[in-house]
């Protein structure tokens, strides 16, 4: 068994093959685009930021592609997916993951594809009047055939969205909050057991979420052959920035607070940071996904450096930090499963290529909400150009 | 540019019947749960067609850690009652070994789970001062973790406290593998589900050891009633000084160390 000679120290035999692997990493950190870019947008409509706007329905698509996906790792992880409806059928509402289903079906349809339709049924409606052939009938039937624009329904509509928006921000908070209480809530495990977990989980997917927004605008407005907004970019940047305070604060608290608090755990933990963690953890979490982002925006928002270098090095910075989110994840959770419940050992991941739960399949997944994202902005172009003159 | 909008003929719900119509929709998504929902396993007052009570029993273990030789017969007959894959990292019981030098240094292992017993070891340079085997085993713990966590209720409690794992509700998840505080559960390969000790309970309703207690040379592990005054499990607790693992998580273990070592962990 070539596995055990990476394995140090003692561990309890059932202990040596990690239970969840890297389709469990993917898992918390789409989610957590999911509820990052829900959580742009409504700060976009509750303060009714001016600069942003352009952004507004591009993060709900974003948000609705994501969580579409969102579901799939953890499906596919499963020894039996066809038995998962179990966990509709009986619940055990003792657990935390047997709430994954009703969280998951509230959040789709009772805030995102409810606000979704709000906010573009009159655009549809109007779009198509002119269209014809398919389109139109796909759009007609997305409507659920409602063709009425007056003016009292669009106040009707407003009013919808608004009070989506304030339901689906604690939404958000709770889908996420929840993903974090998932590994928050295991006593056993010295690494997971934490009440911060599931904030430390929030503050990075709101940060995760914003870059994202931030990349796909970047990409997608060039492509589209139009100028980006440099108001709305450095908008973004610096809610970007101030939540990484935020966060970055929040994870210190966290780190500070174990070793404070150190029990017996702390040997290994700490053994588990200096050596099989040091790379992902120190280096890329930290280093490249958190500091080098935080300074290189402060940097150019001190010097006021020209708009160029700024487009650049936002991208770049937005980029940096998808790696060091991910890192994240995969440190809560590959890094909570390397070293053993008997505190004296340490165990090794070795990741298949090939298979359901491989390397191939992540990819797969994490491609997937890309390609629902651009059939999206096919079927509901966000453009503001595209929003018909009230 | 204006354009001109049919006026619809359907009045538009107002704020109040859409909130009601949201609410309800909420309500409905749990419909299933209340229609399909089955039999409550926990208190349920059933008998075995031989007349077994599981009401009537509640099940402990006593390990005497001095008794233990680490021969590992107890794997072995284990993974052959009840069909635990051969190969290594799966097991329902295994043996410890402690091995505790003088300048403190402490040496625990356990190649295969002991399943093949212990080989003597290149004789050690230090000096050994202290040497012992510990069995371990699923708790069945009574205030059970991975009952807690386990999504859909296919792990849990009969009512003689042992934690069993329903295979036909298992969906894989393996969260109640991670909950586990003492590494107790693994994957099956082939089934694909959570698996671990039973306490044998198919032996246990005819009234016969478990597997491990039964071919256990030397006695080590003592199984029985931990509510009959007269069961010899209660007179072992009574006789040694007792320890749990891990207490401190107070999921309160229903397997008892005698002769237990600080060092164990
Ligand atoms: S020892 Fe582990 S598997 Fe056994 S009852 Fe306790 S928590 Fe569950
Ligand atoms: S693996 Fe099976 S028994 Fe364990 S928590 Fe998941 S569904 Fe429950």
């Amino acid at each position: 068994m070539p596995i055990l000679k990476e394995v140090s120290g003692y561990i309890y035999p059932n202990e040596i093959e990690l239970h969840w692997g890297i389709l469990i990493v993917v898992y918390p950190y789409l989610t957590g685009l999911v509820a990052g870019a829900f959580i742009l947008a409504s700060l976009v409509k509750i303060f009714n930021v001016r600069e942003v706007q352009a952004t507004y329905r591009m993060a709900l698509l974003t948000a609705l592609a994501f969580l579409i996906v969102s579901p799939l790792p953890l499906l596919t992880h499963l020894g039996h997916p066809e038995k998962s409806f179990e966990i509709f059928l009986t619940p055990n509402t003792k657990s935390a993951m047997a709430m994954f289903g009703f969280v998951y079906a509230w959040y789709l349809m009772a805030v995102l594809l409810l606000e979704i339709w709000f906010d573009y049924r009159r655009d549809i409606i109007l779009w198509e009047k002119k269209e014809s052939g398919i389109k139109k009938w796909f759009h007609k039937l997305i409507t659920l055939f409602s063709s009425d624009a007056s003016e009292q329904s669009l106040t009707f509509d407003r009013k919808a969205i608004k009070l989506i928006t304030i339901i689906g921000i604690p939404s958000a908070f709770l889908l996420h909050g929840y993903v974090g209480f998932i590994f928050g809530s295991i006593k056993a495990n010295p690494w997971w057991s934490s009440v911060l977990m599931p904030i430390v989980f929030l503050f990075s997917a709101i940060v995760s979420g914003i870059a994202l927004v931030l990349l796909i605008y970047m990409v997608v407005t060039p492509m589209r052959g139009k100028e980006i907004d440099m108001a709305c970019l450095n908008k973004l940047a610096s809610y970007l920035f101030y939540v990484m305070i935020i966060d970055f604060s929040l994870e210190a608290l966290d780190f500070i607070h174990r070793i404070y608090e150190s029990e017996e755990s702390i040997h290994i933990l700490s053994e588990l940071v200096m050596g099989k963690l040091f790379v992902s953890l120190i280096v890329i979490q930290l280093l490249i996904g958190m500091i080098v982002p935080l300074l290189a925006i402060a940097g150019v928002k001190l010097f006021k450096a020209p708009d160029e270098l700024r487009k650049q090095v936002y991208f770049l910075s937005a980029l940096l930090v998808q790696v060091g989110i991910f890192s994240t994840r995969w440190n809560v959770v590959i890094g909570g499963q390397l070293f053993s419940k008997s505190f004296s050992g340490l165990t090794a991941y070795k990741m298949t290529f090939l298979g359901l739960e491989g390397l191939l399949m992540s990819l797969f997944l994490l491609l997937l909400p890309f390609i629902i994202l651009y059939v999206l902005f096919r079927v509901l172009p966000p453009w503001e150009e595209m929003r018909e003159a009230q | 540019m204006k354009y001109k909008v049919k006026e619809s003929s359907k009045k538009l719900p107002d704020r109040r019947t859409f909130i009601q119509t949201l609410g309800s929709s909420c309500v409905l998504l749990l419909v299933p749960k209340f229609l399909f929902a089955r039999e409550n396993k926990k208190g349920a007052a059933w008998t075995y067609s031989n007349g077994y009570a599981p009401s009537e029993h509640y099940y402990g273990m006593g390990i005497d850690i001095s008794k233990c030789i680490g021969c590992g017969r107890c794997a072995n007959a284990c993974k052959l009652e009840n069909d635990v894959p051969r190969e290594p990292f799966f097991f329902r019981t295994w043996v410890e070994r402690y091995r505790i030098f003088e300048d403190g240094e402490v040496a625990i292992d356990s190649p295969n789970g002991a399943a093949d017993g212990f080989k003597p070891g290149s004789a050690p340079e230090k000096n050994l001062v202290r040497n012992f085997f510990v069995p371990k085993i699923c708790n069945q713990c009574d205030k059970p973790p991975c009952v807690q966590v386990c999504p859909v209720g296919a792990t849990f409690k009969t009512p003689d406290g042992v934690v069993l794992v329903d295979s036909q509700y298992c969906i894989g998840c393996r969260y109640c593998i991670q909950a586990c505080p003492y590494g107790a559960r693994y994957l099956h390969p082939e089934k694909r589900v959570a698996d671990k000790c039973t306490f044998c309970y198919h032996r246990i309703v005819k009234e016969k050891l478990p597997a491990c207690v039964e071919v256990c040379p030397t006695q080590a592990r003592i199984f029985g009633e931990l509510e009959k005054k007269a069961s010899p499990l209660v007179r072992f607790m009574r006789m040694n000084k007792i320890s749990v693992l891990k207490p401190s998580l107070n999921t309160e273990p229903k397997v008892y160390y005698a002769n237990f070592d600080m060092e164990v962990r």
